[in-house]
């Protein structure tokens, strides 16, 4: 009885596996595929080629879109990470009037809607002639982001106060203290908040719609986008281009997730993800 | 002591102290407070102010009083884009509830090389949401998709899921269960939280897994599925990239998408397709307003049922 329990559970976490990699199988053998045998199912392509692979560099500025999404990535995630940090420690550190308060319009924010700021944050940027260029897609993480500082927050507030008053007898400043004690104890939070935000800026699509407007400037979500609508709806029923360009704008992300596998597991479970 | 603790007394101290302490902390949080007055407090009044106008950006606006949200409830549109947003949270919501804990339970009871099915049921939550678009609409391709290709292989017709209004709904339903793995991984960790004895007593009693499961697991994790169910409603309601891929943008003129204009495609459009700046922002009122209340709903309907360990309600 027990046994039969054990090799039903087997059987389906085996068949759910299966269903669940299924589509990303099927996305990279098609991209192998020529035009014909696209739809064709089979796991392994019958006739095996790499021209998706050329003609998707040709028909679309891919190499720039790569570039302009490592841009935009690397630089989201790093000025949030940083800022997030030094906000997070301000709150946890700090004694000061209205800290509470100030710390619960924080957590207020994250309940309103990306929508009611949206128009007028790109009103914002339209004034400063920044609608059709890749800062408005990263310089707001400029300014921490409330669900990052509360996250890095909450690690800062576990930790032990004394090495931190030992620095401020020996005549560390603020600065020092946060810098050389404070973030390296909590790289594990740092690093969570740089993958989450890593993956989050890769992935992202209604900003890049929003503000980009030139093919030159794309990002590869955008540019997949485009590339749908050109190969796939456009009547030109080239799918396999299509394909081939949403492998490539996922491989980036299950690379990623294989680097920071443990700490993204961790962060989800420990902050219920984003 | 932890800086935990430190939080919690508050000792009286010299005043020039306590001011070089406030203007420390007022450096480190500046970043944030900057940001949250010119990217959260100028864009909340500025967007109630544009509601009440008629702005395309090119000429300046012009005040229209409560026009805007007069339109909101005579545009067939809106009641539409409503329709299929609230059916959309009402299927997929409860859908990723009961798969993720169904999973994370099967995940559970075996002990072993659990790490490789988790990372499994994770990965696609790592796909861009344009790819699963992408995916969504091929996979679910009337005549060559897979997902009809495997029904037909148990003998059933699959219907045309991109293209028959009444299945592209499910069809998205279906799509965004894919990505259940984050949840997965959530619950996953609350049932490591629950209490061994628990089941050993369950055990002595001799009731079988089922209770178990309804008795003790559910109700111990209940707080984390509460949280899980708020926050997946919130998602839905504002889902915008896999519909709006799959069924918008400048190529897609083949066949009717109204089935799938969600409320959040609508406000996107309405803002920057066809440049309604005022109505938008009066759109994008509403759905606060649509989400605020609906959060509420279901935290007076749903609270009784959490069981917090300590007793609180």
């Amino acid at each position: 009885m027990r046994r039969a329990r054990l090799v039903l559970t087997w059987a389906a976490l085996g068949v759910l596996t299966v269903a669940f990699m299924y589509p990303f199988v099927w996305l990279l053998s098609a991209s192998f595929k020529p035009r014909g045998e696209v739809f064709d199912h089979r796991i392994i392509p019958e006739t095996f080629t790499f021209d998706n692979y050329i003609q998707v560099w040709h028909a679309a500025p891919l190499g720039l879109w790569l570039v302009n999404t490592l841009f935009v990535t690397v630089l989201a995630a790093v000025a949030v990470t940083v800022t997030s940090a030094m906000v997070a420690w301000g709150f946890a550190y700090f004694r000061f009037p209205g800290r509470n308060a100030l710390f619960g319009v924080l957590l207020g924010t994250m309940m309103l809607p990306g929508a009611v700021t949206m128009i007028p944050t790109f009103l914002i940027w339209n004034s400063l002639g920044m609608v059709g260029t890749l800062t408005p897609l990263w310089a707001q993480n400029l300014f921490g982001s409330a669900f990052y500082i509360f996250l890095l927050r909450q690690f800062f507030l576990g930790l032990p106060r004394e090495p931190f008053e030992a620095a401020k007898i020996d005549g560390a400043n603020n600065w020092k203290i946060f810098t050389r004690i404070a973030l390296p104890l909590c790289r594990p939070a740092i690093v969570v908040t740089l993958l989450f935000e890593f993956q989050a800026a890769w992935t992202d699509l209604m900003r890049p719609l929003i503000y980009l407007r030139d093919s030159a400037t794309f990002t590869v979500p955008r540019g997949l986008k485009a590339l749908l609508d050109q190969f796939g709806f456009g009547g030109e029923w080239h799918w396999e281009i299509v394909m081939t360009a949403g492998v490539i704008t996922t491989v980036p992300m299950i690379i990623l997730f294989f680097l920071g596998q443990k700490h993204f597991v961790k962060g989800i479970a420990t902050t219920g993800g984003k | 002591m932890s800086l935990a603790r430190e939080h919690a007394n508050r000792l009286p101290r010299r005043r020039s102290t306590r001011w070089i302490e406030t203007r420390a902390a007022l450096l480190f949080i500046s970043p944030w407070l900057i940001g949250l007055l010119v990217f959260t407090a100028w864009p909340i009044i500025n967007s109630a102010y544009l509601s009440l106008t008629d702005y395309d950006v090119i000429n300046d606006p012009s005040f229209v009083g409560f026009d805007n949200y007069v339109t909101l409830f005579e545009d067939p549109k809106v009641g539409l884009a409503i329709r299929n947003t609230f059916l959309f949270a009402v299927m997929s919501v409860p859908a990723h509830l009961v798969v993720s804990l169904a999973l994370a339970l099967l995940l559970n009871s075996a002990a072993k090389a659990t790490g490789f099915f988790r990372t499994a049921f994770f990965l696609p939550k790592m796909t861009p949401p344009v790819a699963i678009g992408v995916l969504l609409v091929m996979l679910f391709n009337g005549q060559s998709g897979l997902v009809n290709g495997a029904l037909g292989l148990v003998g059933i017709d699959g219907p045309a899921w991109t293209t028959d209004p009444g299945w592209v709904k499910p069809g998205l339903v279906l799509m965004s269960l894919w990505t259940v793995g984050a949840s997965v991984i959530i619950i996953l960790a609350a049932l490591r939280g629950v209490p061994q004895e628990l089941y050993d007593s369950a055990l002595v009693d001799g009731a079988g897994w089922w209770r178990r499961t309804l008795r003790i697991t559910v109700p111990m994790i209940s707080p984390t599925l509460f949280f899980l169910f708020i926050v997946d409603t919130i998602n839905a309601l504002q889902s915008f990239t896999e519909a709006y891929t799959a069924f918008f943008g400048a190529g897609n003129t083949t066949y009717s998408n109204d089935a799938a204009l969600f409320y959040a495609i609508y406000l996107f459009r309405q803002a920057f397709e066809f440049l309604h700046m005022g109505y938008a922002s009066a759109l994008a009122w509403l759905l606060f307003v649509i989400i605020m209340v609906i959060t509420a709903v279901q935290i007076l309907v749903t609270r009784r049922y959490v069981h917090y360990e300590g007793g609180q309600s």
